[in-house]
């Protein structure tokens, strides 16, 4: 059997005293869509920081395709392939779809230890076509992310994860305070993951959110997972009563 | 009118530049042509590349979302250490390299400590306003240096480059840095990243941006640039005083403001801070020329930079309300 793309073994985290992750042992299959619920405080946040840079655990560890990894910064988790989608957007309102999709990444036509000049012409062309690829369909790439609705903004996230191979990518809430039509074309950006055979970690509230898009379910409570089922093998009752 | 509104927001010095022009027309009707002739553009140009400068920094550290409230004293500060020095018998070109150095390194302490104990930087310069102000009476020992006119190559930054004694060197340095600037700004990763740490830090920290080291970065640019700024001023004038720049910090911040730089940070350029520079060299000396009482000068910059804030607000918030076309 192929190393699950990523794993968690017994991670532990504390904040000045509070245990918020009480060894967390987790594996998530290539091109598995997992769904992680919990209430506030039950670690989802804790684990996703760790997984993408923010936060550094206190013990144990990641592997990534069966290999341990140091993830020490978002650059480190970027470069290793792992994407994160922020709950609160990932993107700059006031700056330009095709800026927001290279930004830290920019590409550049010449440089000196990491500076240089932005390459605009390949930054417009490849945004075009990486918005395109996750079926977006906006105008103009020069149009300011503070423009678009929020649905947009995500299928915006989405389409620069992609664009970047991103092998494992992670959603943070990507769904509130979006409309129901705008929730079910988060839903599909997600559902298009799979069909591509991308991972992704949904995190959510909302059970049905989860349960429309993953394969399978992960509930934590007080810092350790209590369910870890395959969607179609539970109901939102189940993982309800598991929080 | 959507169109309008999204260029106002796309070029948010626009509004500026085109107040600029009818002041212009305005105080050269009022002063019966004589805003506009060589002798009054001599005055206004051996000025305006002083705050401009100044102006310069201040706007990309707010494009940054940071303010520096000390220019006003480095502006002071590099200058009068750069006369002590070369007093004491320093080279000039090290007496000035050892100047900025001084300014890069106030800038480096006004970003670290801001960004290291995460209060606002309004606070942290503002101590170093006072700080900086203090340091620049101390090394002169409160006697201003003298410096023998001719013994050092002022001309390089002050001296006429045109037979007509119009445009000074200082013009042409001010011009040469503000291109640079807003080339970085525009053209670079470095301004993309600047763009994005005063646009919104979570987002910028999370795609791996170091926001930490942008800002310094930014204040140190901001630092260097005013003391620079007060060397051309003081090499122009052949005068070190330690009281030169009071009060330059608000009037660049008010540039920066004027010319559509945002509060919040991440909106701004480079141009828009230029053009609020002159707006304020030209209200000045067109009040003067226009025989109006120039007590008025501190109450139209302020109204201006009311108007100014207060009329890219309502842009923003008619901006957020727009959204844009999708094919289906």
């Amino acid at each position: 059997m192929t190393s699950p793309i990523i794993e968690t073994r017994n991670l532990h985290k504390w904040y000045s005293g509070v245990h918020a992750l009480k060894g967390v042992s987790l594996k998530v299959q290539k091109g598995e869509a997992l769904g992680l619920v919990g209430d506030n405080g039950a670690g989802k946040s804790t684990l996703i920081n760790i997984l993408s840079g923010l936060h550094l655990q206190d013990e144990g560890e990641v592997l990534l395709e069966g290999q341990h990894v140091d993830i020490r910064s978002p650059k480190d988790s970027m470069r290793l392939g792992i994407e994160t989608i922020y709950q609160y957007n990932s993107m700059v309102p006031l700056m330009t779809i095709s800026r927001n999709v290279f930004i830290g990444r920019e590409p550049l036509k010449w440089s000196i230890g990491g500076f240089g000049v932005l390459d605009e012409k390949k930054m417009r062309e490849e945004s075009v076509k990486a918005i395109a690829d996750v079926d977006l369909h906006l105008r103009s790439p020069d149009a300011l992310v503070g423009e678009l609705s929020g649905g947009q903004r995500q299928g915006v996230a989405i389409a620069r994860a992609m664009h970047f191979k991103s092998k494992v990518m992670i959603l943070d809430e990507p769904t509130n305070h979006l409309s129901v039509k705008e929730t079910a074309k988060v839903i599909g950006f997600v559902k298009g993951l799979k069909a591509q055979g991308v991972t992704s970690i949904f995190i959510s509230h909302n059970m049905h959110h989860v349960f429309a898009c993953c394969d399978r379910i992960v509930a934590m409570a007080l810092g350790q997972i209590v369910l870890d089922k395959p969607v179609a093998e539970t109901s939102i009752e189940e993982v309800s009563e598991q929080l | 009118m959507r169109r309008l509104l999204k260029l106002f927001l796309q070029k948010p010095e626009l509004a500026s530049s085109i107040l600029l022009l009818i002041l212009v027309i305005a105080f050269q009707i009022r002063s019966n042509a004589i805003f506009l002739s060589v002798d009054n553009l001599r005055g206004i140009f051996g000025l305006l590349p002083e705050t401009a400068l100044v102006a310069v920094g201040v706007t990309l550290l707010m494009i940054c979302g940071e303010f520096d409230l000390s220019v006003g004293s480095v502006f002071a500060l590099m200058p009068m250490t750069m006369a002590v020095l070369v007093v004491g018998g320093w080279p000039f070109w090290a007496a000035v390299v050892a100047g900025l150095l001084l300014c890069a390194a106030i800038g480096f302490l006004n970003g670290w400590i801001t960004i290291r104990f995460d209060i606002p930087s309004f606070i942290t310069t503002l101590g170093m306003l006072f700080m900086a102000r203090s340091m620049t009476v101390v090394v002169s020992g409160g006697f201003p240096p003298r410096i023998k006119p001719g013994t050092v190559p002022s001309w390089i930054f002050t001296g006429f480059v045109d037979g007509g004694g119009l445009i000074r060197a200082s013009v042409l340095w001010f011009a040469g840095i503000a291109v640079l600037i807003s080339l970085l700004l525009a053209k670079t990763n470095f301004g993309n990243w600047v763009r994005a740490t005063g646009g919104y830090l979570p987002a910028a920290a999370a795609m791996g941006i170091p926001t930490g080291k942008v800002k310094i970065a930014c204040f140190m640019i901001c630092s260097v640039l005013a003391g620079f700024a007060g060397m051309i001023q003081s090499l122009r004038l052949n005068s070190f005083l330690p009281s030169i720049g009071e009060g330059m910090e608000l009037q660049a911040v008010a540039a920066a403001v004027i010319g559509g730089t945002s509060l919040s940070g991440g909106v701004g350029s480079i141009i828009g801070g230029l053009i609020g520079a002159v707006l304020i060299r030209v209200i000045d000396n067109g009040m003067v020329m226009s025989q109006i009482d120039a007590n008025w000068f501190k109450f139209a910059i302020g109204a201006l930079t009311i108007f100014a804030v207060v009329g890219n607000a309502w842009l923003r918030r008619r901006g957020r309300a727009m959204k844009v076309e999708t094919d289906k």
